[in-house]
């Protein structure tokens, strides 16, 4: 009996991965091949790698992602130690939670109303003297709202790995001569790595092609493979090479899965 | 105990409450360096909060703990001269055996060669030679115990606090290592504390043994006097068998129970004040009806191997537990015998110290007893 509800759940499952994620794959593929003369070739991965525009778009989706990640992980980390140091741990992390449950395009919107010339934060700084400035459509201003879109995806994990630390380890680091500071580097640190690559790999990976951010809060002044994908697929109807683009990106994502993925067999 | 050396640790007259909740009375005592202590109670006696007093994880809510005379009440736990084996190890899972013991040294910024040397002596001091770079996780529950205590020991402690670590162990695994922190102990001459609610362990390991109860220390001795002499009756239940019934002191050295006169070799109480007599269930004896001091109908018997195990009731009602090589049929009746000096009478409500000062009365009294 046991065998066979198992194998009925496989079913499923392997259904669900073949039409909505290996089919769709193949498709990417066999499209970013295909230059409409019915014979595969590489021109289109030609194109995208003798590029200068291209080659400066990956970059910058890479080098922004980066950003982004770091950013994400400087502001998560002491937040998700805080929460997991506190009582009433599971209302914070409601507190953290509760913006994911908005639509993003929502969120973005409310951004651009704070932050646009006559947003809120300029009248606050007009009202204080300090003049008013051009916040929206600036690198700035398009990593801080990414950043916020990721943040709970960063502080989930990272919360997760410090609360299943023995809290008996500080205890016994500490008792063995280690300050607060040295037991939180040697121990602490090091054991909630698992949450800190798994938050990486959750804001890394969606951060490299983001486009409605990019657009909206950045002001496509940073124009990422995301960006370039949707232009592709939706204006120059070009779907070779935005499929050849989807690849690179792909490809990028397993390079970050594998750079971040727990080496510790368990 | 009128020695004029410091005591490497003493409790001054320490309280310690969590809000309403008092965990810790008036606890007041004195240990001498490179001996083998033991906190002996049940959970909740307070046995684990004395080590956490400490090792720094606690701070008195009143009165003082001193290290060598000095109050370190507010000292933090990384500067205490002392390490902790905790009850479930608490190794780190993200270094190995070497990286485990290497914690304390490294922090002290020992080179890497004195690291080295000290690692290599502490897992041969636990036996554990070869296993310098195992994971934490392939090791089994006891060679993890091992590796604890090699890495407490590695920091130099003055004294080391060991929290029940042996309660995780299957039975063999534990006489063994028994054996081993005893031997470890006299090696390194230097003071142990530990917590355990095994009376068996605390009886075969200490030089001297702390039995608490309710946050009160009941009674404090060798394990011989302890055994010997409960003072109350949680004490003679807690360590060892005992047969406890209530009886009176007619006069000195001459007790009443189970409806008789006995001899016994206890003084100082009032006359017939009301006390609880305790006998051993290995210092009885059965014997023929007409020789017994006491009569009883045998109710059931088990074989322990080297004994058997006999529970047995008097006329009047009062259970008898008994540890004999002879063996009875069940349902016959029997003489009970035992020795003067194996009664042992409890007063009610008598503290340790009015125990002591009676004790030291009667037998200067008695110039003639060994």
């Amino acid at each position: 009996m046991k065998t066979r509800i198992s194998w009925t759940y496989l079913i499923f499952y392997g259904g669900w991965l073949l039409l909505f994620v290996i089919a769709p794959l193949l498709l990417l593929l066999w499209q970013s091949l295909n230059t409409g003369s019915g014979h595969l070739s590489l021109d289109n991965y030609g194109q995208f790698f003798t590029s200068g525009l291209y080659l400066t778009m990956a970059f910058n989706s890479v080098w922004y992602a980066f950003l982004i990640t770091l950013v994400t992980l400087l502001i998560s980390y002491p937040t998700a130690y805080f929460i997991s140091q506190l009582k009433h741990q599971q209302f914070w992390l409601l507190l953290v939670i509760l913006p994911t449950w908005i639509n993003l395009l929502l969120k973005t919107y409310a951004f651009i109303g704070l932050l646009s010339h006559n947003g809120v934060v300029n009248s606050l700084l007009a009202g204080l003297g300090l003049g008013s400035h051009q916040l929206l459509f600036t690198n700035w201003s398009f990593m801080l709202v990414a950043a916020y879109i990721e943040i709970p995806f960063m502080i989930l994990p990272i919360f997760n790995a410090l609360t299943e630390i023995d809290p008996l380890l500080s205890r016994a680091s500490q008792d063995l001569g280690a300050s607060k500071w040295q037991t939180w580097r040697k121990v602490t640190l090091p054991l909630s790595m698992p949450g800190v690559k798994a938050g990486i790999q959750a804001v890394f990976i969606p951060s490299l092609s983001l486009f409605m951010v990019t657009r909206l809060i950045g002001g496509n002044r940073v124009i990422t493979l995301g960006t370039a994908i949707e232009e592709h697929f939706l204006v120059t109807q070009n779907w070779g090479l935005g499929s050849t683009i989807g690849m690179i990106l792909i490809f990028a994502m397993v390079i970050a899965m594998i750079l971040t993925r727990d080496r510790r067999k368990s | 105990m009128t020695e004029t050396k410091t005591p490497i640790i003493a409790f001054d007259q320490v309280d310690l409450s969590f809000g309403d909740t008092q965990v810790l009375k008036d606890i007041d005592f004195q240990i001498e360096a490179g001996k083998f202590y033991t906190l002996l109670g049940p959970s909740g006696s307070g046995k684990s909060t004395i080590l956490k007093l400490i090792s720094g994880q606690l701070e008195p809510t009143s009165g003082d703990v001193l290290f060598e005379g000095q109050v370190m009440n507010d000292w933090p736990a990384e500067k205490r001269p002392v390490n902790t084996v905790f009850q479930n190890y608490a190794l780190f899972p993200n270094m190995n055996v070497f990286d485990n013991v290497a914690f304390g040294p490294r922090l002290k910024h020992l080179s890497a060669a004195a690291t080295k040397t000290k690692v290599v002596d502490m897992l041969h001091l636990v036996k554990l030679d070869d296993y310098a770079d195992r994971e934490i996780n392939e090791l089994s529950g006891g060679q993890q115990q091992r590796v604890a205590i090699a890495r407490a020991l590695a920091n130099d402690p003055e004294v080391l606090l060991l929290d029940e670590p042996l309660s995780a162990l299957d039975y063999k695994l534990r006489k063994d290592m028994q054996g081993e922190l005893r031997h470890i102990q006299k090696e390194l001459g230097i003071t142990f504390i530990f917590v355990t609610h095994d009376q068996e362990e605390a009886l075969a390991m200490s030089d001297w043994i702390f039995v608490m109860n309710d946050g009160i220390i009941q009674q404090n001795g060798t394990p011989e006097d302890i055994y010997d002499e409960p003072i109350n009756h949680f004490v003679a239940n807690f360590i060892g068998e005992s047969n406890i019934v209530p009886g009176i002191m007619k006069e000195d050295y001459l007790a009443h129970f189970v409806g008789k006169d006995f001899e016994n070799v206890d003084a100082g109480m009032r006359p017939n004040e009301r006390v609880e007599v305790v006998l051993r269930p290995e210092d009885l004896d059965l014997t023929s009806v007409e020789e017994g001091k006491l009569v009883v109908t045998i109710l059931e018997q088990s074989f322990r191997g080297d004994y058997y195990e006999v529970q047995a009731v008097d006329d009047d009602g009062n259970h008898w537990q008994v540890q004999t090589t002879n063996s009875s049929p069940v349902g016959e009746r029997v003489g009970l015998t035992f020795d003067p000096e194996d009664i042992h009478i409890m007063r009610f409500n008598e503290s340790e110290d009015d125990f002591d000062a009676r004790l030291e009365q009667y037998e200067d009294e008695k110039p003639d007893e060994n």
